[in-house]
């Protein structure tokens, strides 16, 4: 399977038989290989100016092995999908460390390194294609949100500088071998509205379409991403994207994140996705589910027709995957529901006017 | 007629007041640099229920696109404003785009058009898509705006063609303005432009699938600027046909619409002529007539705050019969404090000038001056200010209790309310609740499904003065009569209230009071509950009172009595041979679209607003009287017409915001008629493996002559030996999935008035969903009149052939046959409705029946039965004969204890020996 468009019809074809798998945290891994300064920084960032350790993107660069090694660790899992390490690969993110200019190289070796760990695994058994998606971030600025609670109108980001790191970052992972698009972990939906402008802006420039999946943050119990939208609303303000999947990420263990994933697939008409943390950080900030815990919950989610895609995020590790790919086998994956013709509109609460 | 105000609650109305070429305020705000009060604007019109704001900042003296991002940046921090979408609205292509780039939700831009071309219309639509945008496509091209309904058909048409083909702009974000022109102009070609418009959304909402119309209503009247009057009858004339050819968005001051029923008739047919153009002189007849409406409609919309000028007392007398909360904490502050300078205490305040102006409500609603809606309302503004004095209250009590001062409550009488076990229904108990408060009775609200134990308990406890019972299906009747037999156990001695739909005076005196040897009074409605209660409390009234009651009750029993003995029935077999006649010879039936179930998870609740029958909801406030004609009834009309605009309003914030989510299941099966009265439901089409068996009762009233019949339900389903493939159908529907929260947040809020509205809303939604399921299950799923049309107005006249009978009404009223249905539908798993152990559904806004299909099914009650049906019966359901005596305790024609020793002890019995299902 060499083309990239053979490779998005095995993926469409895999949703509508299977439930799909998707990888765990590549920081949980990352921290196992307790690397310091210098581990970070390896040779070719030696001199580098400013500290680097931290960056975990950078490793894609300073020690290619251990992110090729983690990636085989999940496809050796049973993962049909791994994300490239490249959550903070764009000019805004990499402001912190000094490594503006490296973005475009970031996120095209990220997804190379990706593409080689999954093309191995694909010829290791032709019969379970693996899939690259490569991931784009939030940024640490938000475009809706003020840092300065006593001016609720400042803003340090815009639309159009987004727009702009994010075209960089998205042309990198397009030209190192990504085959979904995955904007992730969204805390601000005007930020995945500019993330979702550029990669369209970027597939028009080359002429090409990939499959993009959508994944939000529900921050709490309140049901609502940072920004204050409800599941529905931020459904209803994506949706024109047309997306490949939507779904939820992060900040909640599967025991929580349910009721979210369910209203989700109550009104979206495209396929769904879930990769929740380990359950809830404890008092030190570790956490502790177990994979066979985490496993159960999705096992439910995917017995009760909520899910397509399934995987982990924070704390979750291959044993997690390894529980996942095995509770979700044989089950069936969630049918598109028939969602009538209605003007949709979003503030942070939906809004539907019939036709 | 009653068309137009059911179908404004699918149009939505888009405020203008953040608009600064539509308000001269918001323009001035803004001009000025005051974002911090330009926000309050937008927070009051989302308050008042707006559901899109639309915000312009088209002003030559500003930097507009900078305006535009400041206010949608600081919107973006205020949740409570930007809940709501966004209109984005400029003649500028570069504000429309720097406003995109501020909003995380779906906007809608307002607007473009083929004004300089096909190209730049284009890019601007696919960068609109890109946004994640919706659009307002104006009918403009390089000729010029549409006038005509040819031209503005034309151009929406090719805009919708080039959105939808060239670039796949999604259709149902499409919102066309064919463009609202003023008529009455005086020239003549202005004259049919209102036509035009109608008639141009009529076309383009019938043949350009999915997109909507929108509009500037205000435009229309413009030649009438200075008369306010008739320019609000002009624009509700025009919506009222506008929204009836398809329009369902436009920009409208709500504040300045008059209700199309209100607008004196004269004056109405003649904004008609104008708007349809329906003469030659419609423009000079209008102004002939305008100037005399001038004087009274202009400057009746502005708020008259002259009351505030008068003093602290007047005022909270105004704010109290007026219903105003606006400054009712400062008043109570400013009273509060004028008290305490006088050496008094905050309890004064309550006991002055609150009591007063409560008194003169009581005197107004007693003098039928004003109605429960308002009564409500005010009580709304008196717990508020309660709330206000409550923490002063407190602290002087701990004050002086630390002096060792104990205090004497000084209230009416507490009064311990609840509706009964088994039954969830409590929105005419709120309402007594809410009027006794009104009155100075403390009331202890013990609320739904209330357990005799619980309620005897509390009464003990707080030490109540007067009990009060409340239920609406008929099964609570007899846990009434249990509860009444309790408190004689237990030795209580304060009096019983008895209220709610299914009661009755005559049962209250046969069979609740019988079982309570002290005072138990039925209280009609709200309206009496104070009059009752004043009689109970009152030292000098009270013992010649209840001698009357019950002198009154035990003539009724008498009366009663002699007429039962005189109400012969018929046997059964009689009954049976007098069946209703069906000519099953050549019946074929119409078999339903598909066997089995089919569910319907969150059903638009926006749909069922258009048939919803608002005459019982007037009934639920106790206005009597038939819709419409109730709007203009001389005397309740005004206090009508504002109640029904907060339930419009209320309604659709309801759908907008998604407060209630409706949900259904309904099914179908092959059914015969088996034996006499029972009907076979089988598994599938062959009708070899029975299903489940519903059983119906027969009227036993005699019947000579005059073929009247003794009618079953089981008469319309074709016998098994005529092999006659015959089908029934059943259904569970519910409004009410959200309700309790949303009631429970008002409740808390101190706003009864709104959270009985929210409650009363919710029933006839349901009520309309089952209407609306029904006649879809004729005309689609099952099919057997798939090309009946009928009015509003005829579906609750029930014009229809079929009929949809619920258990535990008078056509089937044995309420245990709710528990075969359940089974049929599992309607607590698909829908949400559970059954209590009186088979109430709950949430209390669902509504369960079956379906049958005969062109001669038709309602009927079953009315008293005798003990040799109710024996036969019970034979056939496999049930005790006494526990169905229960069940059918309101229809039985005989007194199933007549061999036990007396009233109270055995129904005691009786009932505790129910098995809860």
């Amino acid at each position: 399977m060499t083309s990239s468009a053979e490779r998005i019809a095995a993926l469409k074809e895999a949703l509508t038989t299977r439930v799909l798998v998707l990888d765990g945290a590549m920081g949980t891994m990352i921290q196992r290989y307790k690397l310091d300064e210098a581990g970070y920084r390896g040779t070719r960032f030696a001199s580098h100016p400013r500290d680097v350790r931290g960056n975990n993107d950078l490793l894609i660069l300073s020690q290619p092995k251990i992110i090729g090694d983690i990636h085989r660790d999940y496809l050796a899992a049973g993962a049909d999908i791994i994300e490239t390490n490249t959550f903070s690969s764009t000019t805004i993110a990499q402001a912190d460390y000094g490594m503006e200019p490296l973005v475009y190289e970031l996120n095209y070796e990220g997804a190379r390194i990706a593409r080689e760990a999954a093309d191995e695994y694909t010829a290791k058994n032709p019969a379970k294609p693996r899939f690259v998606a490569g991931a784009i971030g939030p940024t640490n600025r938000t475009a809706s949100i003020s840092p300065d609670v006593n001016d609720p109108g400042f803003r340090n980001v815009t639309f159009d500088e987004l727009r702009e790191a994010f075209k960089e970052q998205t042309r990198g992972l397009i030209d190192g071998g990504a085959d979904i698009i995955l904007v992730e972990t969204i805390i601000d939906t005007l930020n995945a509205k500019a993330a979702l402008f550029a990669v369209d802006e970027v597939f028009e420039e080359k002429g090409i379409v990939l499959p993009v999946m959508i994944s939000g943050t529900i921050t709490d119990q309140s049901g609502r991403i940072l920004s204050g939208q409800t599941a529905e609303a931020f459904w209803n303000s994506l949706r024109h994207v047309k997306p490949l999947t939507i779904g939820l990420n992060c900040a909640l263990g599967a025991a929580q994140l349910r009721p979210y994933i369910a209203e989700l697939s109550r009104v979206a008409d495209t396929y769904i996705h879930a990769y929740p943390n380990a359950g809830l950080p404890n008092e030190f900030g570790q956490y502790d589910e177990k994979p066979d815990e985490t496993a159960g919950h999705i096992m439910a989610w995917a017995k009760d027709g909520l899910v397509n895609i399934v995987g982990g995020c924070c704390g979750t590790t291959p044993d997690h995957i390894a529980a996942i790919a095995k509770s979700v086998g044989g089950l069936k994956p969630r049918k598109l529901p028939k969602i009538p013709v209605a003007m949709k509109l979003a503030g942070l609460e939906p809004f539907k006017l019939a036709s | 007629m009653s068309e137009a105000p059911a179908s404004t609650a699918v149009f939505v109305n888009i405020g203008e007041r953040t608009n600064v070429t539509g308000s001269a305020k918001f323009k001035k705000l803004i001009l000025n640099g005051d974002f911090e009060a330009a926000l309050d604007v937008a927070r009051q019109q989302v308050e008042s229920g707006a559901q899109i704001i639309d915000i312009n900042m088209d002003e030559a003296m500003l930097d507009s696109e900078a305006a535009m991002v400041k206010f949608l940046n600081l919107i973006a921090a205020e949740p409570d404003i930007s809940r709501v979408p966004i209109m984005i609205d400029s003649s500028k292509w570069s504000v429309i785009e720097a406003g995109l780039k501020c909003v995380q939700g779906k906007p809608i831009v307002n607007s473009i058009s083929l004004k300089e071309g096909e190209e730049p219309f284009l890019a601007q639509a696919r960068k609109i898509r890109r946004y994640g945008a919706a659009v307002v496509v104006m009918a403009f091209d390089q000729k010029g705006q549409a006038d005509t309904m040819a031209r503005k058909i034309e151009i929406c048409t090719r805009s919708y063609k080039l959105l939808t083909e060239k670039i796949g702009f999604p259709p149902e974000d499409i919102i066309f303005d064919p463009n609202i022109f003023a008529v009455a102009t005086g020239i003549e070609e202005h004259n049919n432009y209102a036509v035009d418009f109608i008639e141009a959304t009529r076309q383009i909402k019938a043949t350009l699938p999915h997109c909507h119309v929108s509009g500037g209503v205000s435009n229309v009247s413009f030649s009438f600027r200075g008369n306010e009057a008739v320019r609000e009858a002009i624009h509700s004339v025009f919506l009222y046909h506008a929204i009836k050819a398809g329009m369902d968005m436009g920009i409208v001051n709500a504040g300045q619409l008059a209700v199309y029923e209100d607008i004196p008739a004269e004056l109405r047919e003649r904004c008609e002529d104008v708007i349809l153009n329906r003469r030659p002189d419609a423009t000079d007849r209008l102004l002939e007539i305008a100037e005399q409406f001038k004087a009274g409609g202009g400057a009746k919309k502005e708020a008259d705050l002259t009351w505030r000028e008068q003093d602290v007392n007047k005022r909270l007398s105004h704010a109290l019969v007026s219903g105003i909360t606006d400054f009712i904490e400062e008043d109570t502050e400013e009273a509060l404090k004028a008290a305490i300078a006088k050496g008094g205490r905050p309890l004064d305040v309550i006991e002055g000038p609150l009591m007063d102006g409560m008194n003169v409500v009581g005197d107004l609603f007693g003098a039928g001056k004003m109605f429960l809606p308002q009564v409500v309302k005010s009580a709304r503004v008196m717990k508020k200010s309660v709330a206000f004095l409550i923490p002063h209250i407190e602290k002087e009590k701990a004050d002086n209790a630390a002096k060792g001062i104990i205090d004497a409550s000084k209230n009416a009488g507490k009064v311990l309310l609840a509706t009964v076990k088994g039954d969830v229904h409590d929105i005419g108990k709120n309402i007594v609740g809410v009027v006794l408060q009104c009155n100075n009775y403390e009331v202890i609200d013990l609320g739904v499904m209330v357990p005799t134990a619980k309620i005897l308990e509390a009464a003990r406890k707080e030490n109540a003065d007067i009990i009060g019972l409340s239920g609406l299906i008929t099964p609570s009747l007899d846990e009434m009569v249990y509860v009444a037999s309790e408190m004689e156990r237990e030795g209580f001695t304060v009096p019983l209230l008895i209220g709610g739909a299914t009661t009755s005076k005559v049962h209250t005196a046969v069979k609740i009071a019988p079982a309570y040897s002290k005072s138990t009074v039925y209280v009609p409605d709200a309206s009496r509950a104070v009059g009752v209660a004043g009689q109970l409390m009152s030292k000098d009234t009270r013992e010649s009172y209840a001698v009357n009651v019950r002198a009154d009750y035990t003539k009724m029993r008498e009366a009663h009595a002699r007429q039962s003995q005189t109400k012969k029935r018929q046997t059964i077999e009689k009954a049976r041979a007098n069946r209703t006649p069906v000519d099953w010879n050549g019946y074929k039936p119409k078999k339903p679209q598909f066997l089995g179930l089919k569910l319907f998870e969150d059903y638009d609740l926006a749909e069922l607003t258009r048939t919803i029958d608002w005459t019982p909801f007037f009934q639920t406030w106790e206005l009597a009287g038939k819709y419409p004609d109730i709007l203009k009834d001389p005397i309740v009309g005004k206090s009508t017409q504002n109640l029904y605009n907060d339930a419009q309003v209320m309604l659709q914030r309801l759908i907008g915001e998604k407060w209630l989510t409706a949900k259904a299941a309904i099914g179908f099966w092959p059914a015969n008629r088996v034996g006499d009265d029972d009907i076979e439901l089988y598994t599938d089409d062959s009708r070899t493996k029975v299903l489940t068996t519903l059983h119906t009762l027969r009227q036993q009233m005699p019947r000579d002559g005059e073929g009247r019949h003794n009618s079953a339900l089981a008469d319309f389903i074709a016998p098994k030996d005529t092999g006659i493939a015959d089908y029934i159908g059943g259904f569970a529907v519910t409004a009410g999935l959200g309700l309790e929260e949303r009631a429970a947040a008002y409740a808390k809020d101190l706003d009864d008035y709104n959270s009985i509205l929210v409650k009363a809303l919710a029933d006839r939604l349901a009520e309309s969903f089952a209407e609306r399921m029904h006649q879809r299950v004729r005309r689609e799923f099952w099919g057997y009149a798939a090309d009946e049309t009928l009015s509003n107005e005829d579906l609750i006249a029930e014009k229809y052939r079929g009929i949809r009978p619920a258990p535990g009404y008078p056509a089937c009223p044995d309420h245990t046959e709710k528990a075969t249905l359940w089974k049929l539908l599992d309607p607590e798993k698909n829908v949400g409705i559970s059954l209590t152990e009186s088979y109430a559904m709950w949430p209390a806004a669902s509504v369960s029946g079956l379906y049958y299909a005969h062109p001669k099914a038709a309602y009927f009650g079953v009315g008293k039965i005798e003990r040799d049906q109710v024996e036969d019966y019970a034979r056939r359901k496999g049930m005790p004969v006494k526990e169905l005596e229960r069940w059918l305790a309101p229809n039985l024609n005989y007194d199933p204890y007549a061999e036990a020793p007396s009233g109270g002890d055995f129904i005691t019995r009786a009932v505790r020996e129910t098995p809860t299902s």
